[in-house]
């Protein structure tokens, strides 16, 4: 299950980013072709945080849906799977322009001082 | 894993060179790094238990807290519907100094990152690194150790074997006389390019050489980790399902190369070939397929072709 060891990268990086600030949210991207499960995330977070500096903290996960453009004739279509037929072609020789990505957007943070 | 150096957290994954019987940990638990963050900040931190004294914290703690610093509230399934109040909105929130900062960060760049470094490292010295990956019990160390045992007079090899636990599979490959270096993973399901990038500073491997690494046995996890390899080998056998490429379309699309294992076997299980095939190119149509049998032999004669052909291409 990697969602435990990208959890726990998620949490590291926010941590060192908010350099000892209190964080209350946290804003996640997930693909829908990622091949990364946004409930387990959510799952992983909510154990994996009581007793860091995160304790607490919020994680809004907006999901991003997936995208192909097709290699032969530049149709771009919606995906949800890794890959596809294009619906003006059928090539089956797809890129993905979209859903792959995880990335923390964003944090907010209440200053301790 | 650790973003900024790239290490695991409670995985627990260790190296160990049977050349020498040496184990040393990929992440010790008490070691302090340092990290530059990219606005020029340096961090000291180390992994671990948490513990939030170890990280800086260079403001004064003694001021006086008129307000409950604790924004949250439980969630449970039977919570109405609601919303959580954006930062910009005037909630009594708004008035306690708290900021919204935009971080874009890619959670996996930092793996990518020791990925690039390991690909130019092996590109300089003209190091073929492939990647293998299959379900467990595929085949994929009697394959392995089958090619190394045909090719080693006309190839020069060295391997990392990944494995969550044992040395069992590292012991086999040692008994071809090819260097090896076992990296346990512990609780992790996957090898990352920092596990790779620590077993080749022990291997060493010469200029013109093939790298084998074999990756966990899990068609889901090591998709997501680019180790700097030239190619993505998935091994699947006959007695697996054959609509298996359909079911792990992550794995199957980012592999060059599929052997499918055990075809002495296709007389005794339901298992389509050609079925399997084009599920494979449905999902990545520029798979290269090749049907072989590490035991019997058969088919093998392509697959070394091809790894021959990829090492010829490197210089
Ligand atoms: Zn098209």
């Amino acid at each position: 299950m990697h969602e435990l060891s990208i959890t726990q990268t998620i949490i590291d990086t926010v941590i060192e980013a908010a350099q000892g600030a209190s964080v209350r949210r946290i804003t996640l991207e997930i693909g829908e072709l990622s091949a990364i499960l946004p409930d387990s995330i959510q799952f992983c977070f909510d154990a994996c945080i009581p007793n860091t500096p995160l304790a607490g903290a919020e994680l809004d996960i907006k999901t991003i849906p997936g995208r192909g453009r097709c290699r032969t004739c530049g149709h771009e279509m919606p995906l949800d799977m890794p890959y596809g037929i294009c619906d003006q072609c059928d090539s089956l020789a797809i890129d993905i322009v979209a859903g792959q990505g995880l990335v923390i957007l964003s944090m907010e943070t209440v200053p301790c001082a | 894993m650790c973003v900024t150096c790239g290490c695991s957290d409670g995985a627990e994954p260790t190296l160990t060179n049977l050349a020498t019987g040496e184990t040393t940990s990929l992440a010790d638990p008490t070691a302090e790094h340092t990290h530059t963050l990219p606005n020029g900040q340096t961090l000291t931190h180390r992994h671990g238990p948490p513990d939030n004294a170890s990280h800086a914290h260079n403001h004064d703690h003694g001021h006086d807290h008129g307000h409950d610093h604790d924004h949250n509230h439980p969630h449970s399934p039977n919570d109405p519907p609601h919303s959580h109040p954006d930062s910009q909105l005037p909630t009594p929130d708004s008035r306690l100094p708290h900021s919204l900062h935009t971080l874009e960060l890619n959670v996996l760049a930092k793996n990518d990152l020791i990925a690039a470094q390991n690909r130019g490292w092996f590109e300089g010295r003209d190091v073929l690194a492939l990647n293998l990956v299959s379900s467990p019990g595929a085949g994929k160390t009697t394959l392995l150790t089958q090619t190394l045992n045909d090719l080693k007079d006309r190839l020069s090899f060295a391997v990392i074997e990944g494995d969550q636990a044992t040395l069992h599979d590292a012991e086999r490959i040692r008994a071809t006389g090819c260097g090896v270096v076992q990296v346990n993973t512990g609780t992790g399901c996957h090898l990352e390019a920092e596990m790779v990038r620590r077993g080749v500073q022990t291997l060493q491997p010469p200029a013109h050489s093939v790298l084998m690494i074999e990756n966990v046995g899990n068609l889901v996890c090591p998709a997501l980790f680019d180790l700097g390899e030239r190619a993505k080998v998935a091994i699947l056998s006959v007695t697996e399902g054959d609509d298996k490429p359909l079911k792990y379309p992550h794995m199957f699309r980012a592999s060059q190369i599929m052997l499918l294992n055990k075809i002495d076997l296709l007389p005794y299980v339901s298992f389509d070939v050609d079925r399997c095939i084009a599920y494979a190119r449905q999902v990545n149509p520029d798979i290269q397929v090749f049907p072989l049998s590490a035991t019997s032999g058969e088919g093998l004669d392509h697959w070394y072709a091809w790894l021959l052909d990829q090492v010829n291409t490197l210089k």
